[in-house]
């Protein structure tokens, strides 16, 4: 790990960079963060402080370590180098304030479980190591399957669930982990319209209870719908800030690269949004 | 022995063919069995983190170990050698993901090169030593179960075999450890990296369970050998997995199975040689055949994936099919006022085989929506509905594929023939809807109402 250089009092640098115990009030704080496989680095030397109570979109092109981000955050992957605070301490110290939402794809949705199980695995923590879930563990997860709207489905084994429900299982999974903040991986991937509203709706709900949610997204049209703040990435942090500054058509264009197809795709979208207001 | 008028009962009434010894054949069903307990209650979750080849390679690689603990204390009852079996277990799998993540290479490929070294090792250091200790690798490879009652310590005063007490022990440790950590086992196995991030480090349960897979196999390898006791960790939980979707109760089926092939495999290793005129069988190996007959039998009638079900699933569909199809068939017919076909005229138009348009015809008839007029078919009312609804369907999906989806007018036939069957009335009224309720499908035919 890299010492913090001793410019304290540049505004400019995460708070993450002082090992003040300073940022208590930052969800998540990421200072020179730099994750490599096999010696390439993936992502490289990333640095941002996550606004409290917003809803921030993580967004770049495929490849450009969104993923890595997230689980180096999380310790799931060994970092280079680079320093990670949460609500001002380590990951470790403040996980249980931490909620993960991963990729859908990561995990087997033939194995012998019910959505009511899988939602009940987001108290584990809390029940402790060795305890059995118990009712009252059961009742949370049913409610919680409710206000995701599929509360019905509480007993289907999972591979019966459509892509959408899976989704919806994993996000009130999250919710009963009474976190503060949320990183969600790509929640939005491959879902059906109806699925797409529930889950803004609930992000939405989070954000009214002072939560913060970082989330992976691909679609660029409904970044500035969706998102208060943005971190554009592509192996660096290309730009951060309200998505009003920053999701800028100059931005995206350093994000994205010579990609003009999906450029031209947003800046239609863009013209579009501007001609109908 | 209590048991023997009833067994001598029992081979009066079925003529098996063998003669039973409860003291001993007794024996070889308790330790054949409990080796299948142990064994499979860790084998659900090998086969559920899709590490089954790593239990194999386990099963294997601890040989070393145990040879080389037999090589220094001489004993086979000597607890070193399950520390060496752990050791060598646990660096099977420490190996297999440094190669894996070094090297590389794929999870199988660093696996066999571990095992199959560590295996060999075992072999020759076994083959090197045979002459000066009593160990034969004959016997670790296949296991000798018909000796193990042979073999006793006194237990509370009563002659017990080592091998029972050896592998009740290993028993009752893996069900306390599924048990207690049936939560922790069965989040770290669904969802690692979660798990990791709530504390339940996924790494940790993975080394735990690899170190009582070790311990099993080293408990089993003297009954059963080390190939098959492979077969004993994966076999009845496989099954189980046919069978039903909740992990409480594979975990129960699997016990089950194992219990039911072991007793399975000594009778039938007693009765079927005897059948042919031949001595008795390996035990352990036709318990793996009993297990292997309990897994094929699952995977053919197991209500999720048998394939029985999906056979027959997929017949009760094209039967639907080809019941939708005559109806309206005969409601286009109908329309055009066309005199009502003969049943062999509109097997030829559809297609459809003898059988299956009896099959559908008495289907159709029972249902009242079919009725004969002589030898001519003809609609009921409730049959005229049903395909009213059917044309409206297929006539809507044409006219919305040319409308929104912009298909060419040839094709759309066939595409609206497959969406038909599966078309209910929400969707016919969002179809309609969509293509602004209209009454002509592209060819110009009438589009029915709702009936």
């Amino acid at each position: 790990m890299l010492n913090p250089p001793e410019r304290n009092d540049d505004a400019n640098l995460p708070t993450a960079a002082r090992d003040d115990g300073a940022g208590a009030d930052v969800p998540l704080s990421v200072y020179d963060l730099t994750v490599a496989y096999h010696r390439k680095p993936v992502i490289w030397d990333v640095g941002f402080d996550l606004p409290a109570g917003q809803l921030i979109g993580i967004v770049g092109p495929n490849g450009a370590g969104k993923s890595t981000l997230l689980k180096a955050v999380m310790d799931l992957i060994p970092r280079a180098s680079g320093r990670v605070r949460v609500f001002g301490d380590t990951y470790r110290e403040n996980r249980h304030r931490v909620g993960y939402v991963p990729q859908r794809e990561s995990v087997d949705w033939q194995f012998p479980v019910s959505a009511l199980d899988v939602v009940a695995m987001g108290l584990y923590d809390k029940i402790g190591w060795c305890r059995p879930v118990r009712k009252k563990h059961r009742q949370q997860a049913r409610e919680a399957l409710g206000r995701v709207g599929i509360g019905d489905l509480a007993d289907r084994q999972i591979s019966q669930l459509s892509g959408g429900q899976q989704q919806r299982t994993f996000l009130a999974r999250a919710l009963v982990q009474d976190a503060d903040l949320y990183l969600m991986d790509e929640p939005f991937a491959a879902v059906d319209a109806a699925t797409e509203r529930a889950i803004v709706e609930i992000l939405r709900d989070l954000k009214e209870r002072g939560k913060t949610a970082a989330v992976i997204h691909h679609d660029l049209q409904t970044v500035p719908e969706y998102f208060d703040y943005v971190v554009l990435l592509n192996m660096r942090v290309v730009a951060q800030g309200p998505v009003s500054q920053t999701f800028t058509q100059d931005n995206l264009q350093k994000t994205y690269g010579g990609r003009l197809t999906l450029l031209d795709e947003v800046t239609e979208a863009m013209r579009r949004r501007e001609s109908s207001l | 022995m209590t048991g023997e008028p009833f067994v001598a009962w029992i081979g009066q009434m079925l003529p098996l063919g063998f003669s039973w010894n409860w003291g001993l054949d007794g024996w070889i069903v308790v330790i054949g069995g409990l080796a299948a307990v142990a064994s499979s209650l860790l084998g659900n979750f090998l086969v559920l983190r899709k590490m089954s080849m790593l239990g194999d390679a386990i099963t294997h690689a601890v040989l070393p170990g145990i040879a080389v603990a037999f090589l220094l204390t001489q004993t086979r009852s000597s607890p070193a050698m399950f520390v060496g079996a752990v050791i060598v277990g646990l660096l099977t799998a420490v190996f297999t993901e440094w190669i894996r993540g070094a090297g590389g290479v794929d999870e199988g490929a660093s696996m066999g090169v571990v095992f199959t070294s560590l295996f060999a090792l075992g072999l020759v250091i076994l083959v090197q030593t045979a002459d000066a200790v009593d160990l034969d690798p004959n016997c670790v490879l296949y296991g000798s179960i018909e000796l193990t009652p042979l073999d006793t310590v006194s237990v509370g005063g009563r002659d017990v075999p080592r091998a029972a007490v050896v592998l009740a022990v290993v028993t009752v440790v893996n069900a306390l450890f599924v048990l207690l950590f049936f939560k922790e086992l069965r989040l770290t196995s669904f969802d690692p990296a979660l798990a990791t991030t709530m504390g339940f480090s996924s790494k940790w349960m993975h080394y735990g369970l690899m170190i009582l897979v070790s311990v099993t196999a080293v408990a089993c390898f003297e009954s059963v050998g080390s190939i098959l006791v492979v077969a004993m960790f994966i076999v009845p939980a496989a099954a189980a997995y046919m069978l039903t979707d909740r992990l409480g109760l594979m975990i129960a089926i699997s016990v089950a199975l194992a219990i039911v092939s072991a007793v399975l495999g000594h009778v039938l290793a007693l009765s079927v040689p005897a059948w042919m005129g031949y001595r008795s069988t390996t035990t352990s190996g036709m318990i793996a055949v009993a297990a292997g007959g309990l897994f094929f039998t699952a995977a053919t009638l197991g209500p999720r994936h048998g394939v029985l079900v999906k056979l027959v699933r997929r017949q009760l569909l094209s039967l639907r099919i080809l019941c939708d199809d005559i109806v309206a068939s005969l409601f286009r017919g109908e329309e055009l006022e066309q005199q009502p076909p003969t049943a062999t005229w509109l097997a030829g138009e559809l297609f459809a085989s003898h059988w299956s348009m009896k099959a559908a015809l008495a289907m159709l008839r029972r249902r009242g929506e079919v009725a004969d007029q002589h030898d001519r078919l003809q609609l009921t009312h409730v049959g005229r509905e049903r395909g009213q609804r059917l044309v409206r369907s297929h006539r809507l999906w044409e006219q919305y594929l040319v409308d929104r989806a912009g298909s060419g007018a040839e094709r759309i036939h066939d595409q609206a023939e497959r969406f038909e069957h599966f078309t209910d009335r929400n969707l016919r009224d969002e179809l309609a809807k969509e293509t602004d309720t209209p009454v002509e499908d592209p060819h110009g035919r009438p589009i029915p109402d709702e009936s």
